[in-house]
């Protein structure tokens, strides 16, 4: 291109550095309130969430395929093994759909999903998964921190803990006419825990509503435990007292414990937890403590002996 | 004659369907179809295949008793052999694959993991019942010991239904239902012992 001439840009054509960042500021915030207008009504699976805001909770790890990510699930609801929740998910009507949250708060409320969904801007988070079964996945989560609903729920002096419930549906859900786990599936985390900046009420992933079998349309994500405790398609939040008995440790109390964070020195009592797959890997890598997450939650243990309380 | 011709042409075609589950999961491999954990998928594909011709294997016994028929005993050698094959393929899979020879953890495995304690030994005990398949073993063993030392397939199979049983996170679906067909085995041989004892 010999005509082509480096364009002269005047020093006083360039925006100044800090009105520069203002103003993404500016589009940042205003997107986000914008989402809240522009949010259309009954989303369902597979399509795209309008302008998420970009946050800072990025990983230098590649991200799983789509693929991988949508069709090797464990989603017991749907089948125990890793491919029949992408083939049997499709049975679960996510609208109407609401959450209903009580218990230990002033504000008990009974939320409908397409109104859950506009409380706060939706932004995307680049997470590490970790399986108590040893594999791993790296996934971008779309959503906003729990902490942003339990703050409007007001929890009471008496909120120690948060229970999160699944729907359990026999017509929409194969799964749980097995007696395989005690239904409806239950999860919890204590309240500091739920309150973590991490933690993620979840609604899509991938830039798209969540597929069904990912847990639509509202999970948890709890990045720097393993893969169970992030309760999929969840119908009711509890606050309580009581550490709640999750499904799980009902199902084995001496290998799933309350708090199941991600603890490479310490194994599941039938197979190691020093090492995990991430999918697409061929070599095993090291687990971190925490799911690598340990700067940000590891406070939160201090003083607790991780080896008792797994 | 006629009939020998068929059973020896059938007993070639038993050996091709046998190795179907191999062709498939190496069809598989190659167009992208074993999923997102290819390495668990061929573990669990291998080690279903081992146990299931065990249970072809130890019912060629009771099959003959009940029907008769002399073929099921003397195809009994080629599927021992086929459990073996797959146990082959299933142990490869655990070393090569999924530990890469990683030594130091293996031994902790075989130490530490109950049904890798388990399934261990019953891998190592197939070795010797592969080895003296072959017609000569069998004359030098001489046929009393032959049969002795091969009763170590029930052994085996028992371990082999445990390893499963023990290495399921919660869906003891499918280890049930090898449980329950290996009792069925075992059982009628326990029976046919204790009438004829």
């Amino acid at each position: 291109m010999p005509n082509w001439k480096m364009p002269k840009v005047l020093t006083s054509e360039i925006t100044p550095k800090d009105v520069y960042r203002q103003r993404r500021e500016f589009m940042r915030l205003a997107a986000g309130t914008a989402l809240g207008v522009a949010l259309p009504s009954h989303l369902i699976a597979g399509e795209k969430l309008p302008t998420l805001v970009k946050s800072a909770y990025e990983l230098p790890d590649k991200l799983t395929p789509f693929e991988d990510v949508t069709h090797y699930n464990n989603y017991y609801e749907f089948g125990t093994d890793k491919e029949s929740p992408a083939q049997q998910a499709g049975s679960l009507k996510t609208r109407p759909w609401t959450v209903t949250v009580e218990g230990e708060v002033r504000n008990p409320k009974v939320w409908d999903i397409d109104s859950l969904m506009k409380l706060a801007a939706l932004e995307e988070r680049v997470y590490r998964l970790r399986c108590v079964e040893a594999w791993s996945m790296v996934i971008p989560w779309v959503g906003f921190p729990l902490a942003e609903l339990i703050k409007r729920a007001e929890p009471t002096g008496n909120a120690k803990f948060v229970e999160f419930t699944t729907l359990n549906d026999p017509i929409q859900m194969p799964g749980v006419n097995s007696p395989v786990l005690d239904w409806p599936y239950r999860e919890g985390l204590r309240m500091d825990e739920a309150m973590h900046p991490l933690t993620l009420l979840t609604f899509g992933l991938y830039g798209e509503v969540l597929p069904n079998q990912n847990g639509a349309p509202v999970r948890i994500v709890v990045p720097w435990k393993y893969g169970f405790k992030s309760a999929k398609s969840i119908v009711r939040i509890k606050f309580m007292e009581q550490m709640p008995v999750s499904s799980w440790m009902k199902a084995g109390p001496s290998e799933y414990g309350f708090y199941s964070n991600v603890n490479p020195s310490v194994d599941h009592p039938r197979w190691s937890q020093a090492k995990e797959r991430r999918i697409g890997d061929f070599f095993k890598r090291p687990s971190l403590p925490f799911n690598g997450y340990a700067d940000q939650v590891a406070q939160l243990y201090s003083g607790m002996d991780l080896q008792k309380n797994f | 004659m006629q009939q020998e011709k068929y059973l020896s042409a059938a007993k070639s075609l038993v050996f091709l369907i046998a190795l179907i589950p191999l062709a498939k999961l190496a069809w598989l491999g190659f167009h992208n179809g074993l999923g997102a954990n290819p390495i668990e998928k061929i573990t669990r594909t291998t080690g279903y295949w081992t146990l299931t011709f065990l249970m072809i294997t130890l019912a060629a016994t009771p099959l003959r008793a009940i029907s008769k028929w002399s073929w099921p005993v003397r195809w009994r050698r080629m599927l021992g052999l086929f459990a073996f094959f797959y146990a082959c393929l299933h142990f490869l899979t655990y070393l090569v694959l999924d530990q890469f020879f990683d030594w130091g953890d293996i031994v902790k495995d075989i130490a530490k993991r109950p049904y890798i304690t388990i399934g261990f030994p019953a891998f190592l005990m197939l070795i010797p019942l592969a080895v003296t398949s072959t017609n000569k073993m069998v004359q030098r063993l001489g046929g009393k010991r032959w049969k002795r030392l091969h009763k170590l397939v029930y052994v085996i199979g028992i371990a082999g239904v445990i390893h499963f049983w023990w290495l399921v996170k919660k869906d003891i679906t499918e280890p049930l239902q090898f449980a329950a067909v290996l009792t069925a085995l075992l059982g009628f041989r326990f029976v046919r012992w204790w009438r004829f004892r």
